[in-house]
């Protein structure tokens, strides 16, 4: 392991309903489709038709821009439906499984094939590309572009973010041979949190660096920017630890198996456990039985912080490692609550109580914004929460006035909005930060394609 | 219950209703009443429960004992020029009824103002107004004419706060500016001897001063060239004659302590305003410029006020956590640079916060720029 790097800025939140260290049997779900919003940064050609048959490991869908890069289906199956929005725009591509698990195998480049070359072919024809993003923008990464290195973060201090360590339990040999067989592209670096240090802080084929602060300290891109900060003109790409799992096992086997040990957590979720599932696989198998509330729940396809809002009928994001369910909160009035106590509220302002009540208490939030949008009034909130070495609320101020050379200045290659998330949380003037770093990163990218 | 009320004659207030002209006040008054119940749609899904009312209404919380305090001494400067005995009641109450209607005018010329703007740009009420509003009053000596203080606030709310897109958006403290405004618009009521005790009888309380009562504050005395020093103790409870908000330090410390627990107001502003006004004055008075102790200079005038509840508005002082350490070091000497160097005006706060809250953005660009090119020399060492 190379050192410790120790983060002072950050959050940690705790969220009532945080998943058990015991996992369901994989129960499959009825559906499951792939949606290419998952996948940002990329146009959507279909390959397939409604009716035809698939296997685990098909191509369903390929990159207008670059058909090398594949999009290929969790199960095997029958595509029942291409489903379009607006202006054709697809919204995801469903497989119904037959049940027989068939997958297309792959012939794994041994020994001395196992080259930089003959890695990006197979894990382009497998799909197993597409998960891999590349930074400046956030998007999929391309082929063509030679990183500087592959980050990979095997923690998340997001609330009721699944435990990669659990996650790992019986898959240490499959990691190890991802992280080696990625080495052949470019330099890997681990981030790990520091109760890893014994079981990943060994990895070979790696730079290991341990990240020992609260959230987002487990965010890739603050392992980026404290590691090797991205330089306009350089490209990096990230993995998601579980998806170095799905390299390793394509490696293993010959087969693609896009199984992952989902977290399903939060205070509306009985049973807070994880569950085996595929991707893309309908939320609803996930989540069946396990929500009885009077009020109205919010499921959300991710984390509280960086997730996206969903319905039990949507499909289990590509990127995603648990799925949660918190009250909605718009069925709840409150009287006057600028001025109360709200004793059951968090908040890192000491106008509330949350400073009293110890670090251990466990809070059950809502999804109410609790406040009106404002301009930004009060200076030095994000910065309190942003580990990196970059001003975020001028960032974000570039970003809205849309001014790019600023921006550029300002670091905006560096950042993700996953990035931005705790900052959104914690700010009084409740911008929607996330969806301005979007915006204004997909923007940049146009403008300097 | 309240939620029923306010949907019942919601309906009136929607497009085509018959009092839509003033949806954005029952907006206002709505989310006043009732947190909003939306709920995100995109980014996070949890929010921490502050939002700028919650912080808004705590500056006022903040306010709250150097207005108390401030209404007790108008009582008490009142009743002593008159020469009358009061009990604590009587010389409260004096001095409510004298500063109530400048809250009163504040409030309802510069919340009138934001309503009308707010309706007219179709936008919702922004709550900054609810500090400003009530510390406009507390920065005005009592005897400040009540068409005067409208006046200064409608042009302060336009022209320092609207104009530049409304709260937030602000380079000068509209507070500030209104102070300002009174007092080189009409200097005579807003400083010498002749404006800091309230001369009339109110509602039978007291009773009525000569107009050529005169009643000049240690730091005019100062400025004048027979400094008269008060108590020591009369300087910490604040029973001098001064700005109805501003003599008191322990009040104005209470305020302080609640911003600064809060994290509402920047300790790094605050602590550096009195570092530099302590340097300065400690060197002017080593120096023999200044017949007054560096303490005193802390305490007099508006200098406590200024520092802890003006200094720190974090939309006008610097944003970067570097550049409140210089931002507030210059406040506080070039407050106390004005109060000794310059003949003219024996109070310098004021002028030193509006200066720095135009040379703000330059430090922050210095910090801000730092980085920048910090950012630009690693890509060219790549």
């Amino acid at each position: 392991m190379e050192k410790t790097i120790k983060i002072r800025k950050g959050l940690d939140l705790n969220l009532a309903g945080e998943a058990q260290r015991q996992t369901r049997p994989e129960a499959p779900a009825k559906l499951y489709a792939l949606v290419p919003d998952d996948f940002h940064g990329v146009k959507p050609r279909p390959v397939v038709k409604e009716g035809d048959k698939v296997e685990a490991g098909s191509p369903l869908f390929v990159a207008k821009h670059d058909e090398r890069i594949r999009f290929v289906s969790p199960v095997s199956g029958t595509v029942s439906a291409i489903v379009r929005g607006e202006r054709r725009k697809i919204l995801s591509i469903q497989v119904i499984p037959d049940g027989q698990n068939a997958s297309r195998s792959f012939t794994i480049p041994e020994g001395k094939a196992l080259t930089a070359e003959s890695l990006k072919a197979l894990l382009l024809e497998s799909g197993l590309f597409a998960y891999l993003r590349s930074r400046p923008y956030d998007v999929v990464a391309s082929p063509d572009d030679q990183p500087k290195g592959i980050f990979i973060s095997t923690f998340s201090k997001m609330p009721l973010a699944a435990d990669f360590s659990y996650v790992l339990d019986g898959q240490e040999a499959d990691f190890q041979r991802a992280v080696s067989a990625l080495a052949l592209l470019a330099p890997v670096y681990l981030g790990i949190a520091p109760e890893q240090v014994d079981r990943l802080g060994n990895t070979t084929d790696a730079t290991v660096y341990c990240f020992d602060g609260p959230n987002p300290s487990g965010n890739v891109g603050v392992h980026i920017n404290h590691v090797s900060p991205i330089n306009k003109g350089e490209t990096v790409w990230t993995l998601g630890a579980e998806e170095a799992l799905f390299v390793g096992r394509l490696l293993r086997t010959g087969h693609v198996d896009l199984t992952r040990r989902i977290a399903i957590a939060g205070s509306d979720i009985r049973q807070p456990q994880y569950a085996e599932a595929k991707v893309g696989a309908q939320l609803a198998s996930l989540v069946d039985g396990q929500i009885d509330a009077t009020h109205h729940v919010r499921l959300i396809n991710g984390n509280p912080l960086v997730g996206r809002k969903a319905a039990a009928d949507d499909f289990l994001g590509a990127h995603v490692t648990e799925v949660c369910a918190i009250p909605e909160g718009d069925d709840r009035d409150e009287v006057l609550g600028w001025i109360t106590p709200r004793l059951n509220d968090f908040s890192t302002n000491r106008s509330y109580f949350s400073w009293l009540q110890g670090k251990a208490r466990r809070y059950t939030l809502d999804c109410r914004i609790k406040g009106s949008q404002r301009h930004m009034i009060m200076s030095g909130e994000y910065d309190r929460v942003f580990p990196m070495d970059i001003y975020a609320g001028y960032l974000v101020k570039a970003i809205i006035t849309g001014n790019i050379d600023r921006q550029e200045e300002l670091g905006i290659y560096e950042v993700a909005p996953e990035d931005f998330a705790v900052a959104e949380f914690v700010d009084s003037s409740k911008l929607e930060l996330q969806r301005i770093v979007r915006e204004g990163l997909d923007l940049l990218r146009k403008e300097n394609s | 219950m309240i939620k029923k009320f306010f949907d019942k004659i919601r309906p009136n207030f929607e497009a085509g209703g018959k009092w839509h002209s003033l949806h954005s006040l029952f907006e206002g008054m709505e989310s006043f009443l009732l947190v909003p119940n939306r709920t995100s749609a995109v980014g996070v899904s949890v929010h921490d429960a502050i939002d700028s009312k919650r912080i808004m209404s705590f500056v006022v919380i903040a306010l709250l004992p150097a207005l108390l305090f401030g209404m007790y001494n108008v009582g008490y400067q009142h009743y002593r020029a008159a020469g009358l005995d009061g009990t604590f009641l009587e010389l409260f109450g004096y001095g409510f009824l004298a500063v109530l209607p400048k809250i009163i005018v504040s409030y309802v010329v510069g919340l009138g103002i934001e309503f009308a703007v707010a309706q007219w740009k179709g936008e919702e009420i922004q709550e900054g107004y609810l500090v400003t509003g009530l510390l406009v009053p507390l920065i005005v000596p009592v005897s400040c004419p009540l068409w005067m203080l409208a006046l200064a606030v409608a042009f302060s709310v336009i022209f320092v706060k609207e104009i530049f897109g409304g709260t937030g958006m602000n380079i000068f403290n509209p507070a500030i500016v209104a102070r300002a405004f009174l007092f080189f618009s009409y200097p005579n009521q807003m400083s010498g001897e002749n404006v800091w005790v309230s001369k009339e009888s109110i509602l039978g309380l007291g009773k009525d001063l000569p107009d050529t009562f005169t009643m000049a504050t240690p730091l005019g005395t100062a400025s004048a060239g027979h400094y008269v020093a008060p108590p020591l103790d009369d300087m910490i409870i604040g029973l001098m004659p001064g700005s109805i908000g501003e003599t008191s330090v322990i009040a104005i410390a209470i305020g302080a302590v609640i911003l600064l627990w809060t994290r509402i107001a920047s300790w790094r502003t605050m602590v550096s305003v009195f570092v530099g006004g302590a340097l300065t004055a400690a060197l002017f008075h080593s120096l023999g410029a200044t017949p007054l102790m560096w303490y005193e200079h802390l305490f007099l005038g508006g200098f406590c006020f200024g520092a802890v509840f003006m200094a720190t508005d974090p939309v006008t002082s610097a944003r970067t956590e570097q550049g409140k350490y210089i931002y507030g070091f210059l406040i506080g000497v070039v407050a106390i640079l004005v109060r000794v160097a310059n003949p003219g005006y024996p109070e310098g706060m004021m002028l030193a916060i509006l200066l720095m809250n135009a040379l703000a953005p330059l430090i922050d660009y210095c910090f801000v720029q730092r980085n920048i090119s910090k950012r630009a020399k690693r890509a060219a060492h790549k």
